[in-house]
């Protein structure tokens, strides 16, 4: 556990932004990863009471405030149609029911943590961060930037028409991920997204002439192969960079037929 | 700093450092069901409601419960032996300290899904650890008391 | 029956449910300073300088100690909770110079709070000399880099140890002409095997607080299961007196051997003593991961000789066993890999079994459920399976031709005699509660998935025959009601409602009427303590006893208030009557109350029990297992078990023990992982990163008992808490290895191994 010499529950994003300007002093989001540091905090900024714990829906977007817990994007209803579901299939194994109810989607984002269940199916969809001084940026662009003393103030999924599928292995239950994995079908699109390799999750634009084949057994592994040429992978603790690479392949393949199946049911709804 | 905490239905002003956890605030306020298992946020035996909502204590600042209420198995007596006394019934509370953050989880589950199938049991209580009954006999003590209910509600 | 043998609550079960304040940290008197250890970052160096000048100067700092402060020519000693003189080796010091694991104590610090003392820990400047430390367990013996090189050491037993070889111990035991008899058979499987050091991981972490009482004497409240060891070990550490030393438990947050072990006791009472203040100490889950006593990793080569029929005809085992830094249960875990495992084959006609227990500089290992048992059983019961499908034989079908079976002689078993086993029947029970020969070996679910069966077998003892002591004080007082005194630990396995319910049987009244105290040293009778699955069967009898003299006196009290001979009145429960003219009674409120006045028979009695035998439970488990092909996963669907543990005192605490004990197995075979770095840090230092089974990691357990009845143990019982976690580990494997036709010789089977064996990708 950290140690913090103050704590302030700020009133206006622009004061926390101020202090997030000293190097000593952190906003804390959920606090559970932060709370596995040892570190000296000068001051504990808080978030809480800026009303950001919302996810707002409109006719084009999701707004998902970086307060709003992992348990809330797991329980929306909405945003969970949209996603085919991906949005809870991610976060349903993140430990426990008490700490997605404290795990924020800022934080999750804004660390852009390697084992990010959250970060991976979020880069699938059609997403953006909301940064209170460099305004918006795809999702996918501030996967790769650096850590700054910005305040990531909310997540937005745009309701771009697209089906979603979304697949982990993990060593046990309730572990962080040994592969994340989702997809998801635009229009003239199909994108995959591919994280805990053990590094950051990673989209991959499939080509138009792969993505547009017939979608069976043979185009999906083709498909997974493909992914998994895109992308580099690494040992840690909980795995090799061949199985994840061969777990690449496997998930990218069953994550597509996946999709296929969920546009045959919506076919036959219609 | 100060902060006024609704603790198990009673509104009190307290004095805190701005980095004590939740947990070290209801044990140094007499709640001492509430109990430290990991320093990882992955044992659920610190579970309590903040607002109503099921959260790690061990994982929340105190200063963060300023202004909400923060309710622990001290609050909850009754409705806690109502349902234990079906795991009770099973030996399966075994050495008791995973008990309180188990029981709180349940009570939460319920009020959230009052008639919950196993399978989402068994999700809703992925993060409550206990190395001793194996969860076997925790579930057929959930199983027990959620059929004793639907009897009751039926007569 | 009317208490014995009922699924009764245990007699706590309310209080721990609704969360009461009753485990050590609970009762800790605010007071008390907090005790923090500095650990070495170095798994084999030598202190050269420690500074603790400024970190002294922090406010708020009561102590610190370091190795000068230990006085020379102290003596060693064992933190091991055994019989004394102890098997294990006395090699420790509370404060060393040489330290040798990375997490060996370099100094204590006692503050205000714990806030000062991390500060202050911060602040110890120590200056290391860095050994090369000696990592690898198959490289220990004789090697250059000796762990113990001191001239103090101390091996109080034969137990084959010498420090200069770094030998914990080493012992050889066989019968028949092994050689000869493998060199005849048909087929030998011929296979080594390797299990790691995995951790108890009980709740509650280690803990204690101390105080000085009123007589000036340290009182230790402890979260042990020991504590007459307790005692012993603490004064031998602080090299005071016995007498001065007091050491009792409260409820205590599990333990599965790990408080057998002395872990967290000898620092704060070490502040105690010296400050003559209230101190405590709570193991961090990080400490207790990194600096505990987990299982014994063993290496088990197995050679395993049979007929082409079938006939099982030697084994022939060697254990190297990895004691780690310090030699707790070092000597005696390891003689169970082959002793509990060995014996199940009586058709065998001689064995061998040899083993090493070596030092390394790695975290300590200790006493932990299944102590060696669950290592060898791993080891023979993988071997059988292995030999089973190499003869083409039905695993359950070759265990019926070759187990042991009740009135035989179990040669590997000390010779002793098989006097209750109910394996037999435990096998013909799983197989049919699995459905077995539907399932077996494997079946394709259709979705790129299978589910596939494995099973074995498991033995364990029933306390230490000639060693273990059980002791139980039953007094009778005022109204008629009873208080049941042990030295036994409850540790959540529900023995202060065994022992009652067996108290309760004898004295024919309610349990409730029966109020259970311990464990004290300064007041309960002697016993061991609870651990080697001795205190439903060791103990248990001395209640018994204890029970049977209790009511004898009250109804020779009974007796002498009627006005007739002893041998004329009898006792119901409720009262003393004549024989011969029932309607002549007294009620037992009324000899209760007479005991206490003018009265010259004491209704409270004590009784000791020993046992010459440890006759062993039995248990046969199968486990159906689903696996993923292409991504490795494996879940456990379904585990059935039938355990002969005897007569089951309480049918319902016995099945939570199995069902417990199971799902401990499982954790090892599958998920529970022990890696080190390069400098000899264990990396699965949280439950973040050391994976026990969740809710959702296990389908269901499934149990039943198949009892014999033991003569020598109360109301026919034997032991359940050690046998239930054996069957796992092997059972799982084999299920493996039919699904995907690779055999595993090292836990835990990981996803990307069973990948790897059906995909080849590395």
């Amino acid at each position: 556990m950290f140690s913090a010499a103050n704590y302030i529950k700020v009133k206006s994003l622009e004061e926390a932004w101020q202090l997030n300007q000293k190097r000593s002093n952190k906003i804390i989001g959920g606090m559970l990863w932060m709370k596995m540091g040892k570190g000296r905090i000068q001051t504990a900024i808080d978030l809480s009471g800026l009303e950001l714990d919302r996810i707002e829906e409109t006719d084009e977007y999701f707004k998902i405030g970086c307060m709003a817990t992992l348990r809330m994007i797991e329980t929306h209803p909405e945003l969970n149609r949209y996603t085919s579901g991906a949005v809870r299939e991610a976060v349903k194994n993140i430990v426990g029911v008490q700490f997605r109810n404290l795990a924020t989607v800022g934080g999750s984002i804004f660390g852009r943590y390697g084992f990010s269940d959250v970060l991976t199916v979020l880069m699938a969809a059609d997403s953006s961060v909301e940064l209170y001084k460099r305004g918006i940026i795809p999702l996918r662009e501030f996967a790769e930037m650096k850590y700054d003393n910005d305040i990531l103030v909310s997540v937005i999924v745009r309701k771009t028409p697209a089906r979603f599928s979304y697949m982990s292995v993990r060593n046990s239950k309730t572990d962080f991920p040994v592969l994340t994995c989702a997809a998801a079908r635009y229009e003239n699109e199909l994108i995959l997204s591919v994280g805990a390799r053990p590094s950051r999750a990673k989209a991959v634009s499939v080509p138009e002439e792969l993505a547009n084949k017939m979608m069976n057994e043979d185009t999906a592994a083709e498909i997974g192969r493909y992914a998994a040429s895109q992308l580099s992978f690494g040992s840690n603790l909980r795995a090799s960079g061949a199985y994840r690479r061969h777990l690449t392949e496997v998930l990218v393949k069953r994550a597509c037929m996946k999709l296929a199946e969920n546009g045959e049911e919506e076919k036959s709804c219609l | 700093m100060l902060i006024t905490v609704t603790l198990n239905g009673k509104k009190q002003q307290s004095d805190v450092e701005p980095d004590m956890l939740l947990i070290d605030f209801v044990r140094a306020h007499g709640c001492l069901s509430v109990k430290r298992g990991c320093e990882t946020s992955n044992c659920g035996l610190c579970t309590v409601f903040l607002d109503d909502k099921p959260v790690l204590s061990c994982s929340v600042l105190a200063a963060r419960a300023d202004g909400k209420s923060v309710t622990t198995l001290e609050g909850l007596q009754e409705e806690a032996s109502e349902f234990a006394e079906f795991v009770a019934d099973q030996g399966a509370e075994q050495c008791g300290f995973c008990n309180p953050g188990f029981v709180m989880n349940v009570i939460a589950m319920l009020r959230e899904n009052p008639d919950p199938s196993e399978e989402e049991i068994k999700e809703y209580l992925a993060g409550n650890l206990c190395r001793c009954s194996g969860y076997e006999g925790q579930l057929r003590g959930i199983l027990n008391f959620l059929d004793m209910r639907r009897r009751r509600d039926q007569i | 029956m009317k208490t014995v043998n009922k699924g009764v609550r245990k007699k706590d079960a309310m209080q721990l449910l609704t969360g009461k304040p009753v485990y050590t940290n609970d009762l800790a008197p605010a007071e008390c300073l907090i005790v923090k250890l500095l650990r070495s970052p170095h798994a084999n160096a030598v202190i050269e300088d420690i500074n603790t000048d400024i970190a002294m100067k922090v406010k708020g700092i009561e102590a610190i100690y370091t190795w000068r402060d230990i006085p020379e020519g102290q003596m060693r000693f064992t933190c091991a909770g055994q019989t004394y003189p102890e098997p294990s080796p006395y090699d420790r010091l509370i404060l060393d110079k040489h330290v040798r694991f990375v997490g060996d104590v370099v100094a204590i610090v006692a503050g205000e709070n714990e806030k000062c003392v991390d500060k202050a820990i911060s602040l110890i400047k120590v200056k290391y000399k860095v050994l090369t430390p000696l990592l690898d367990f198959t490289l220990a013996k004789d090697n250059e880099i000796l762990v113990h090189p001191e001239d103090n050491w101390e091996s109080l037993c034969p137990v084959g140890a010498d420090n200069k070889r770094n030998l914990c111990a080493h012992d050889e035991s066989s019968s028949g002409d092994i050689d000869k008899t493998l060199s005849e058979c048909d087929i030998v499987i011929d296979r080594t095997y390797h299990t790691k050091a995995v951790q108890q991981t009980m709740m509650e972490t280690f803990r204690t607080f101390c105080t000085i009482d009123m007589y000036g004497r340290l009182n230790v409240v402890s979260s042990t299961q020991i504590v007459f060891h307790c005692r012993r070990i603490i004064a031998n550490a602080l090299g005071i007196p016995k007498t001065m030393v007091r050491v009792s438990k409260p409820r205590i947050g599990g333990g599965f051997g790990a408080k057998q072990t002395s872990i967290s006791e000898i620092y704060p009472a070490f502040v105690t003593w010296h400050t003559k203040k209230p101190s405590k100490i709570l193991f961090s889950r990080e400490e207790s991961m990194t600096a505990s006593t987990p299982r014994h990793e063993m290496q088990l080569h197995v050679r395993l000789g049979a007929m082409r029929d079938g006939r099982i005809r030697g084994i022939d085992l060697y254990t190297l066993s990895n004691t780690g830094a310090y030699g707790e249960h070092g000597p005696t875990t390891v003689g169970l890999s082959g002793h509990k495992s060995i014996p199940l084959y009586g058709s065998a006609e001689s064995f061998r079994f040899i083993s090493d227990v070596v030092y390394t500089n790695r975290m300590s290992a200790g006493a932990y459920r299944g102590y060696g048992a669950t290592q060898g059983l791993f080891a023979v019961e993988s071997a059988v399976n292995e030999l089973a499908a190499e003869l083409g034989m039905d695993p359950i079908a070759l265990r019926e031709l070759n187990i042991t079976r009740e009135g035989e002689v179990m040669p590997a078993y000390y010779s002793q005699m098989n006097t209750s086993c109910a394996l037999d029947r435990c096998l013909e029970r799983v197989k049919r509660m699995i459905n077995w020969d539907e399932k077996y070996p494997c079946r394709d679910m259709g979705n790129g998935k299978v589910r596939s069966v494995g099973m074995a077998m498991a033995m364990q003892g029933s306390g230490i025959s000639g060693v273990d002591v059980g002791s139980a004080t039953l007094r009778l007082n005022e109204t008629g009601f009873y208080t049941l005194n042990i030295g036994a630990a409850d540790m959540g396995t529900g023995c202060d409602t065994i022992l009652a319910q067996i108290a309760a049987e004898v004295l024919e009244c309610d349990i409730e009427d029966i109020n259970v105290y311990g464990a004290d040293t300064d007041v309960s009778p002697y016993d061991s303590g609870s651990y080697a699955s001795s205190t439903t069967y060791v103990t248990g009898k001395a209640t018994e006893m204890c029970a049977l003299e209790l009511r004898s006196r009250i109804c020779e009290l009974g007796a002498s208030m009627l006005g007739v001979e002893r041998d004329k009145a009898e006792f119901d429960g409720r009262a003393v009557f004549v024989s011969d003219e029932p309607e002549k009674r007294v009620e037992l409120f009324d000899i209760a109350t007479a005991s206490m006045c003018g009265n010259n028979i004491a209704l409270a009695v004590t009784k000791t029990h020993s046992s010459e035998i440890s006759p062993p439970p039995f248990m046969v488990g199968a486990a159906e297992v689903e696996i993923d092909k292409e991504t490795g996963e494996i879940e456990v669907v379904d585990y059935y078990a039938a355990v002969d543990c005897g007569t089951t005192i309480n049918p319902n605490l016995a099945r939570v023990q199995a069902e417990g004990g199971i799902l401990q197995g499982i954790g090892m075979a599958l998920t529970e992982n022990i890696t080190y770095n390069e400098n000899g840090r264990v990396l699965e230092n949280s439950l973040m990163q050391y994976k026990i089974p969740t809710r959702v990691d296990i389908g269901h357990i499934h149990v039943e008992f198949e009892s014999s009845y033991e003569n020598e143990g109360p109301f026919g019982a034997k032991s359940i808490g050690e046998v239930v976690i054996n069957t796992p580990p092997p059972a799982i494997a084999d299920a493996v290895y039919n699904a995907v036709g690779k055999r595993f010789y090292e836990l835990p089977i990981t996803p990307e191994q069973i990948a790897n064996a059906e995909n080849k990708f590395e």
